[in-house]
């Protein structure tokens, strides 16, 4: 066994490494990239106040997706807010010891991960039944939902059918904070989930699952309307009033 | 009606979402710039040798100046969430119609180029080489977005197709394939001044004859001051303004507002144009050109305030970019944001009751209001977010007595394009304009039949000019859309001025007359 102990600790050494230098990459290429002109979709908050009020609508409750498309906003959200539980529910194989909000949101956890199938069943249903959908999915598009709808089922079979040792598994994962290997248990169900975890970690800073910081810097979202008031103006634009 | 060489489509009462039609408009296509007005501008007169190459330096090039366009590029999910809101796609059903659709056209390239999945798996992503047939796409599809971001609206991202597009004819011009309408219309403000060519001395012409036709109907001597230095207010108008219906009734109403609130105006023959088509091609160098023409018309007429009249687009230029591109503003009086709208001013006035009002006199007519895109979702006006649905609505109300919004779901950040808007307003794409007119006109035939509206108002030149043409189409007037300052001009009650006894002999009629009534014709 301690060749797949040996393969799953490079693979998350790996995997973590990826995603970490690549969406710093990403998120540092944001960040210089400048923005030369004022163009928040209006109406638009007049202060900072408020684009951190709008952003967080975004964020949270997916306004603009909500006036969108009502199916697409059931299901996506139902997907990220299961998401958002199912991890923080994992984040006990993180720590020890395991914080108290972390104790409680546990059995939410479990519902989040229903909540998460279902919500993927219906976004990827859309790209099937709805021709417009249909039209602009791609390969990648199913991928990436099978992937996702892959992780969800192999944890909740194993949290409901073909149970595993967790606490083998804290450890090992403990275990790769400090460098030393943990021997992981040997449950092709557990292999199968962690592999494809890890393989999420690896795509998402090569993938649309860049979504996820691009939000924060969408100028037409995080921008202040307020262009008379503050003269706005870009490193480049600058110089172009040199010349 | 209109002669059309296509179908064109029954209005609905509701727009429906059509099944996709792939390659529905993939003949559509606008006239390509000679190179007269490519070097006028700055770019190529024809496609260069190496395009390929040079298009995706460009690329490269905006992808690092335009943090909208590389978030985009990469944010996209594919949801869906845009396809049913672009009314070229309501119009047409043709797929690259979809807002995602457009966006792909670029974004298939960007994979290819710009990402490590597109390098390695092109076919997984959706990656394509940036082909001869690519570049023809580009050029009928990009030129099929009015830039009017409703899209954007929706999107989960806030994904905006019009920064896509206008980065696409950016490259496009770069590589020496421009568009006829835009790059000529640009080329002829470098050379005269504004887009429609019309040289100072015909603008004098054209004012003085407004003065003695605004004298012969209402016998106040209303002032259309061109180039007249130490006035209080520069004014931007659109050079559609001084050439045609409706829209200089529009101006004629600017005037007699001028007149009312007794602050000196002037126009400028030099800034005789208040649109910036730099913006539909999405050149910063050419935006930013034509915006510095109204400073140094600012600059030379010593005006203390400058105000735009009505134009959609040059509303979002002047308000959300004027500052950026021409700024800073420090030599204006800092009393007054700069610009300001018409709108504004004439609100404003009637805000503090400076301006009295005859409504009947607009009796005639039953009302709507289109909100125009630019206007609608790229600026604002007053202090409060959603002004710019409010206020030119307050006046509305203010100056006739019936008035009925459209559904609820086509208007304010809603709205739909008129179908002309982005550098689209000409005859070479009359068959889009008229079925991207469509979701527009359902909403529209909705209040005629349910309401009895007879009549749009709108604050936009090319809204206004566009509708002239395709109304027809749908069996509806041409003269059913007006200027809203029309209705302000209308509907105004005028003082005379001290200059209408000094000048004229029979002053005693006309006095009694305007005690009478000043608004009769």
């Amino acid at each position: 066994m301690a060749f797949l102990t040996n393969f799953y600790v490079f693979l998350f050494y790996f995997a973590a490494l990826v995603l970490v230098t690549g969406l710093v990459f990403k998120i540092a290429q944001y960040t210089m990239t400048p923005a030369p002109l004022k163009i928040p979709t209006t109406p638009a908050p007049t202060t900072t106040r408020g684009v951190v009020l709008r952003m967080t609508r975004e964020v949270v409750l997916f306004e603009s997706l909500f006036r969108g498309n009502k199916w697409t906003w059931i299901f996506g959200w139902m997907f990220h807010f299961g998401l958002l539980l199912v991890t923080l529910r994992h984040l006990r194989y993180f720590m020890e010891p395991v914080w108290f909000p972390i104790q409680l949101v546990q059995p939410f956890g479990i519902y989040g991960g229903m909540a998460m199938i279902v919500g993927l069943g219906g976004l990827w249903a859309r790209r099937f039944l709805v021709d417009r959908v249909r039209y602009i999915s791609s390969p990648s598009d199913h991928l990436i939902l099978a992937l996702l709808v892959l992780i969800g089922c192999t944890g909740l079979l194993m949290k409901f059918v073909f149970h595993t040792d967790v606490v083998e598994i804290k450890a090992f994962f403990l275990g790769l904070y400090t460098y030393e290997i943990q021997p992981l248990p040997a449950d092709p169900l557990l292999l199968l989930h962690l592999f494809l975890v890890a393989l999420l970690m690896i795509v998402f800073p090569y993938s649309k699952l860049l979504h996820a910081p691009g939000l924060f810097f969408s100028p037409t979202r995080n921008q202040a309307d307020n262009p008379r008031e503050v003269r706005h103006i870009a490193p480049w634009a600058k110089q172009l009033e040199q010349k | 009606m209109a002669k059309a060489t296509f179908v064109v489509p029954e209005l609905t009462q509701y727009t429906e979402v059509p099944a996709v039609t792939s390659g529905a408009m993939a003949h559509s296509l606008p006239f390509v710039a000679k190179p007269e007005f490519q070097d006028a501008l700055g770019f190529p007169g024809e496609l260069v040798d190496d395009w390929q190459a040079k298009a995706i330096d460009k690329m490269g090039d905006l992808l690092g100046k335009y943090r909208s366009l590389r978030v985009y590029m990469d944010s996209c999910v594919k949801c869906g969430a845009c396809t049913d809101k672009c009314h070229y796609f309501l119009g047409t059903s043709d797929p690259k119609n979809m807002p995602v659709g457009r966006q792909d056209l670029m974004r298939k390239v960007y994979r290819r180029y710009f990402t490590l999945a597109g390098r390695f798996f092109p076919k997984l992503v959706g990656a394509e080489d940036f082909t001869k047939e690519v570049l023809d796409d580009w050029y009928s599809y990009f030129h099929q977005c009015s830039q009017c971001r409703r899209c954007s609206v929706f999107c989960p991202y806030g994904i905006d197709t019009a920064e896509i597009s206008m980065a696409a004819r950016e490259i496009m011009d770069s590589i020496g394939v421009g568009q006829k309408y835009c790059n000529e219309i640009i080329a002829k403000v470098y050379k005269i001044g504004n887009n429609l060519g019309l040289p100072g001395p015909a603008l004098a012409d054209t004012l003085e004859g407004l003065e003695e036709d605004v004298f012969d109907d209402t016998g106040v001597k209303v002032r259309f001051p061109i180039d007249q230095e130490g006035a209080e207010i520069l004014l931007v108008t659109p050079s559609a303004d001084f050439f045609a219906e409706p829209h200089v009734d529009g101006l004629i109403g600017y005037g007699k507002v001028f007149h009312e609130a007794g602050i000196s105006w002037t126009l400028s023959s030099h800034a005789s144009e208040a649109a910036n088509f730099g913006m539909f091609i999405g050149s910063y160098e050419n935006m930013r050109r034509v915006s510095q023409r109204i400073r140094e018309a600012a600059i030379k007429l010593k005006v203390k305030r400058i105000i735009f009249g009505e134009c959609g687009h040059a509303w979002r230029v002047a308000y959300s970019f004027l500052n950026t591109l021409a700024g800073p503003w420090d030599f204006l009086d800092p009393r007054y944001p700069v610009p300001q709208h018409i709108c504004e001013f004439t609100h404003d006035l009637i805000q503090r009751g400076k301006l009295t009002f005859d409504k009947s006199e607009n009796d005639d007519k039953v009302l709507t209001y289109h909100d125009s895109c630019n206007v609608a979702r790229a600026s604002r006006m007053g202090d409060v977010p959603g002004g710019q649905f409010d206020i030119p609505r307050d006046i509305i109300r203010a100056v006739c007595n019936h008035f009925y919004d459209m559904d609820e779901d086509t208007i304010r950040d809603r709205t739909f394009c008129c179908g002309g808007g982005g550098g689209l307003l000409t005859d070479d794409l009359m068959e889009l304009r008229v079925k991207g007119a469509k979701p527009r006109l359902d909403a529209l035939n909705n209040v005629i039949q349910e309401k009895g509206v007879t009549h749009m108002a709108a604050i936009c030149a090319i809204c206004k000019t566009q509708f002239s043409k395709v109304l027809p189409y749908y069996g509806m007037e041409m003269d059913q859309i007006i200027s809203l300052h029309q209705l302000v001009g209308d509907a105004i009650v005028l003082t005379p001025g001290p200059d209408d006894d000094a000048e004229d002999d029979d002053l005693d009629d006309e006095d009694d007359l305007n005690d009478a009534d000043p608004n009769e014709e």
